[in-house]
């Protein structure tokens, strides 16, 4: 190797050295703990003894578990696809030249995204009840019984309204990125050709839109299994509809610090993630063949 | 068209628009007036007041805190992704397609998932209710590294690098007075994202910390509103204090988002859209 290769070698290095170095903390030794964690046990004769996979059995089995997990899987296949066509169509709105103070429905539709999801949450609980909520309101001045969206029955659709809120202006955003990239020529190549709009809009915009199509799959992926700020601050306003185990996060949350067991608790966590990755990458798989992130 | 992005912009916006009304609202106001309107009486400035002086002055710690975690985390974050994305983006070194593999799957573990193992191994280290315990897994964004790469290889020419180094310039000179210069929409894109991930940060500081003096603004905010939800009679009614304190809250972060957008939008298309 030549003397520069080898300097531009170490100076690589030194350049990526801080980003490994926060990482190892804040992502890969927190990973490894909690694997190591997950395969032991507390017993009350012993104390912490090597358990191997007995923890994940335990998850495999519990009913708990699956009941979160089955709520957002469900709240991933309603939610998901009903916000990224909302923010498909209003990126393409937007985009289409046909509409006014474009600027102002774009950073109107995206001023959610600024808004904590925490406090996201505590408005839309307040906008839901009927004591003082607009909801409630509404229903008087339509004299229409309303119901009860923070109820059992309302509470996952209650949810997928508020995370829609926050992101629909994310990924519109994205969307519209990708759409801005599009160069000019494409489009006056394909009238030569005798393109009509909607020709436009398969042959072009919708190929170019499959990378930012899957960023925003990939995070909605992820947000939808991990769910926890939005039920968990509904669970104050609405105690009996959300329980502990709501989502495996809250599950995993509860676990830990109200039931302490952080053993079972890691093991949850850890077959949470494998199950986001596992998901996020069939996902990826479906939505695009060639362009990949995983 | 305009006719059905006005609904959605009514969607968008109206929460906010009640959010903004009811912080102008007294306690007793909040419950019998129209949600849409002002009731009798303008108490935003009295809501202010109350907000900052409640328990001591607690909301302006939080605030305090949630500016710490944010420009530290954010910006230390910021700095570290966009020198790794360079790297990974501009050089050719041992190990790079690893670092590359590693981190793009890494994308994909949530910070939320990280939560709970994160606490039990600072709590092992000792470092649980610090300041660290929220700084130091802040300042590792797999995603802005990601971003940066992309970016840096759209956004930096190769043979402009050459054309310095046979100018005798150092690597690091380079970095500083060339690259920097034109990484600076991806960068200022990494510094948002980032910003607004701190800012809105909750699941994880509301494991690692439990002194209140060191909660961020969304832990804070939840507490109130379960003291507001619990009916705890206090000398000060506590719900227009989660309303003005969260309306007060958003602000921040609303206007440096309509301050920086000019800058932003062209690094975002980079992510979305090149692999």
């Amino acid at each position: 190797m030549k003397r520069g290769a080898v300097r531009r070698n170490l100076t690589a290095h030194a350049f990526l050295l801080p980003f490994l170095c926060v990482f190892v903390i804040g992502v890969v030794a927190p990973l490894i703990y909690s694997i190591n964690l997950s395969l032991y046990q507390e017993r009350m004769v012993g104390g912490m003894t090597f358990a191997g996979l007995d923890n994940y059995t335990k998850a495999f089995r519990d009913n708990l578990f699956h009941a979160g997990l089955g709520r957002v899987a469900l709240f991933f296949a309603i939610q998901v696809p009903l916000m990224l066509c909302l923010s498909l169509a209003a990126a393409l709105a937007i985009d289409s030249g046909r509409l006014r103070a474009p600027g102002l429905f774009r950073i109107g539709i995206f001023v959610p995204y600024a808004v904590p999801g925490v406090v996201a949450a505590l408005m839309w609980g307040y906008l839901y009840g009927d004591r003082f909520g607009l909801v409630g309101e509404i229903g008087a001045l339509l004299h229409t019984e309303v119901p009860d969206l923070l109820s059992k029955n309302w509470m996952l659709a209650s949810i997928g309204n508020i995370v829609t809120w926050s992101y629909v202006g994310y990924n519109m955003l994205i969307f519209y990125a990708a759409l801005r990239s599009i160069p000019e020529e494409l489009y006056e190549a394909a009238e030569v050709d005798g393109a009509g709009a909607i020709r436009k809009a398969f042959s072009i915009k919708l190929p170019a839109l499959r990378p930012a199509l899957l960023m925003a799959t990939t995070f909605s992926v992820i947000g939808s299994f991990q769910l926890f700020n939005e039920p968990s601050v509904l669970q104050n306003l609405a105690p009996s509809a959300v329980s502990t185990n709501y989502t495996p996060n809250m599950y995993a949350y509860n676990l830990a610090f109200e039931g302490r067991q952080f053993n079972y608790s890691a093991a949850v966590a850890v077959l949470l993630g494998l199950v986001t990755v596992i998901v996020a990458y069939a996902v990826q798989r479906a939505t695009a063949r060639r362009e990949r992130m995983l | 068209m305009t006719v059905a992005m006005g609904l959605m912009l009514a969607y968008t916006l109206i929460p906010l628009v009640w959010l903004t009304i009811s912080a102008t609202k007294s306690n007793q106001t909040l419950l019998d007036s129209s949600g849409l309107w002002f009731g009798d009486g303008f108490h935003l400035f009295e809501n202010i007041r109350d907000v900052f002086t409640y328990d001591d002055g607690i909301y302006l710690r939080w605030f305090g805190n949630t500016v710490l975690y944010s420009v530290v985390g954010a910006g230390g974050a910021s700095i570290i992704a966009t020198m790794g994305g360079y790297a990974l983006a501009m050089y050719e070194f041992t190990g790079r397609r690893v670092v590359s593999a590693v981190v793009i799957g890494a994308i994909s573990i949530p910070a939320s998932a990280l939560a709970v193992p994160t606490y039990l191994l600072f709590s092992d280290m000792g470092i649980v209710n610090t300041p660290w315990a929220v700084l130091l897994p802040s300042l590792a964004s797999p995603f802005g590294l990601y971003l940066m790469r992309v970016y840096a290889t759209e956004a930096v020419p190769p043979a402009m690098l050459e054309a310095a180094r046979i100018d005798g310039a150092g690597e690091l000179r380079i970095f500083l007075t060339i690259s920097l210069r034109l990484l600076a929409p991806g960068f200022v894109t990494v510094l948002l994202f980032t910003l607004v991930a701190t800012w809105n940060n909750y699941f994880l500081p509301l494991i690692v910390l439990n002194d209140p003096e060191l909660f961020p603004l969304t832990v804070g905010l939840h507490q109130w509103n379960a003291l507001a939800q619990g009916g705890v009679a206090t000398a000060t009614p506590v719900l227009p204090l989660v309303i003005t304190g969260s309306l007060l809250a958003i602000v921040p972060l609303i206007v440096s988002f309509l301050f920086l957008q000019r800058f932003w939008q062209s690094g975002l298309a980079a992510g979305g859209v090149k692999q």
